[in-house]
């Protein structure tokens, strides 16, 4: 394998939980939920799936586990946003620390144990395709099952009457509701799937990115993710876009420190976080651009008037 | 659903006081179920997580000395959570104050008196101010999201510490540990007894001015009218810009003096952790305290409490610390929930006629 073909491989390895996680997100910020839980969720989902697949040897129970503990753990989320009116920042804020404490706490026994692996695909023909094959055609599942993520969530948002609703929902919900629309029902839903979501990206982490469970394992991914949102100005295959070009700024990163240029590793670490902030300035700045894609009810509580 | 919420004509003066006690005790009665299914008695081990840190004099100067830089940061940002500014970095400042202060220390050992530690004080100030400025600016000039920005600033304000810890700023005699040399003289925030320093008066003081500033001063109006009634306040004049500016200086000059408190007067030193997530539990400080900086007072103690527990537990049940962080998790879920009480009550539905 050549430097370069190993440099797109994990450039599709780092890009895959990002994309997971901002996928699930979107949805969940269109229709008109903030939801900034997205780290706790993904911490939670890559011990939960570690954990399955240490004790069972398999690696689909993770993956099952993974998606399972990210829609256990935003349960008390949706309740509090949705049933309560809490505020969605500190509610989602709330967690986060707590799925970065409950999995630290309850993964502590798993540190270095071994864990299992998800199986690379072998496509036959595809995966001998020379270069192409074994860069493209050689990932877990999970890697496919991102794009695929992508495209029924973009069928879904814009092409179906159900995502209609979540969008109109997302934009005015006491218009919505005075439709007939169930505004806290189409919100819980959209909740739990971004749960599923960041949860399988957390699983994605400890199943195939490194195989291992390690404390904080997914390093501010999940607000990375949350950026990438924005940064897409909620649009599916935009999000597609910029969780490849953050997995691209991670993976530089990982390759300028490995060959030593005599920059500090630290800074070559920090760089997916100031790439993010450049991210957000440049793409916020165009005020047009965001205001016109912003779902207008985000972060607002609802609470229906009888 | 049986139950609905129906929005109250005004806040509940009675939910205000008993919310956060309602939210003590919901989280209490989780963390017993929490330590049931670890496999401990729910009673024995609720004793040795809140009662007993309390039951010697060394461990109430251990929760004064942690409750310090919580309580301190915790106030700031109760001040600028209630203007609707979200700074959610304070870690990050907390970390930039407590490098900018330490260059004294570290850069100018010779200055040794009254005035370097003054200086030391007014850095970390400074730091912690300019690092929360950077979101503010970022917000008001190009419109990003404060929240994610602030939050991005932690990880690099740590990497930073990192390298200089494991780089410029390492101990030459240190024996090749990252740490930087030992602050001696009036580089330590002197003592006031035991392990309590002077943070502690200092945490106060700022506890007493903000709850002044708030009450008294006109800037303390704006930030409770910028935070209520937004656009009422744009008519009186305040400017959202400004809100957000002077939330952010301000959050971030208190983050920056804990930081420095803390590496001064509680460890002595800069090392790669200065922090166990100080500045994220001071936004469980500041909702407990119900976004008063008086509040935030008697919040930051009992969220010290929080800390203290997991080490006691740690030493007498061999469970793991890191109960702590998980506790603090459900503690600010129950805070959020029965904040709901203040604004709302819940009525029985009568029938299903209406819409769910």
């Amino acid at each position: 394998m050549t430097m370069l073909q190993a440099v797109l491989l994990t450039i599709i390895t780092a890009s895959t939980p990002l994309l997971l996680a901002a996928v699930g997100e979107l949805v969940v910020e269109r229709a008109g939920v903030l939801n900034l839980g997205v780290e706790g969720m993904m911490a939670a989902g890559a011990m939960a799936a570690f954990a399955a697949g240490h004790y069972t040897g398999n690696p689909w129970a993770g993956v099952l586990a993974g998606a399972l503990a990210g829609m256990i753990m935003v349960l008390p989320f949706a309740f509090l946003t949705q049933t309560l009116a809490t505020n969605q920042v500190a509610t989602g804020l709330a967690l986060t620390l707590l799925g970065l404490g409950l999995s630290g706490l309850l993964g502590e026994s798993f540190v270095g144990q071994p864990g299992v692996r998800l199986p690379r695909l072998h496509v036959p023909g595809l995966s001998d395709i020379p270069f192409i094959g074994p860069v493209v055609f050689s990932h877990d599942i999970l890697v496919y099952a991102s794009f695929a993520l992508v495209a029924a969530v973009a069928w879904f948002l814009f092409g179906t009457r159900a995502g209609l609703i979540l969008r109109a929902i997302g934009v005015n919900h006491a218009a919505a509701h005075a439709l007939g629309y169930p505004v806290i029902k189409v919100r819980y839903a959209a909740i739990l799937f971004g749960g599923a979501l960041a949860g399988l990206a957390g699983a994605y982490l400890s199943l195939s990115y490194t195989p291992q469970w390690i404390e904080n394992m997914t390093a501010g991914r999940g607000w990375i993710a949350l950026a990438l949102v924005v940064f897409a100005t909620w649009r599916p295959l935009r999000v597609l876009g910029g969780a490849y070009l953050f997995g691209a700024v991670w993976i530089m990163g990982l390759y300028v420190q490995a060959a030593g240029f005599g920059v500090p590793s630290q800074l070559l670490t920090a760089l997916p976080y100031i790439v993010t902030i450049v991210a957000l300035v440049i793409i916020s700045r165009n005020r047009t651009l965001t205001l016109t894609n912003t779902p207008a009810s985000i972060g607002i509580p609802f609470v229906p008037d009888r | 659903m049986i139950f609905v919420l129906e929005k109250r004509e005004a806040p509940s003066p009675l939910w205000r006081w008993l919310s956060p006690l309602l939210a003590i005790a919901l989280a209490v009665l989780a963390g017993a179920v929490m330590f049931a299914i670890l496999g401990h008695d729910p009673a024995a081990a609720l004793y040795v997580y809140f009662i007993e840190p309390l039951t010697s004099a060394w461990s109430i100067e251990e929760l004064i000395v942690k409750a310090t830089p919580l309580v301190m940061t915790g106030a700031g940002l109760a001040m600028a959570y209630r203007a609707n500014v979200w700074n959610i970095g304070a870690e990050g400042q907390l970390i930039m104050g407590a490098l900018a202060g330490s260059m004294i220390p570290i850069l100018t050992p010779g200055w040794n008196d009254p005035l370097a530690l003054l200086a030391m004080l007014i850095l970390a100030a400074a730091g912690g101010a300019l690092w929360g400025w950077i979101p503010a600016v970022l917000k008001n000039r190009f419109n990003a999201n404060e929240i994610l920005t602030s939050l991005m600033l932690v990880y690099v304000a740590q990497l930073f510490l990192d390298w200089l810890v494991r780089g410029p700023w390492r101990d030459p005699k240190g024996f090749n540990f990252p740490k930087s040399v030992t602050f001696e003289g009036w580089h330590v925030l002197p003592a006031i007894s035991g392990r309590v320093h002077l943070g502690a008066i200092l945490a106060l003081l700022a506890v007493l001015i903000l709850w002044w500033m708030l009450a008294r001063m006109t800037y303390g109006f704006s930030v409770r009218v910028m935070g209520s009634a937004p656009r009422a306040g744009l008519f009186a004049g305040f400017s959202a810009q400004k809100t957000t500016t002077a939330a952010f200086l301000l959050s971030g000059a208190l983050a920056g003096l804990a930081g420095i408190s803390e590496v001064s007067g509680s460890i002595g030193q800069l090392q790669p952790s200065i922090s166990p997530g100080y500045g994220f539990t001071a936004i469980i400080v500041a909702f407990l305290g119900r976004l008063s900086p008086l509040g935030a007072l008697f919040a930051g103690l009992l969220l010290a409490l929080t800390y203290l527990g997991g080490e006691s537990a740690q030493l007498a049940l061999n469970i793991s610390d890191k109960v702590a962080q998980a506790f603090q998790g459900i503690l600010l879920f129950f805070i959020l929930a029965s904040d709901t009480l203040v604004n709302y009550r819940f009525r029985r539905a009568a029938s299903r006629e209406g819409r769910t």
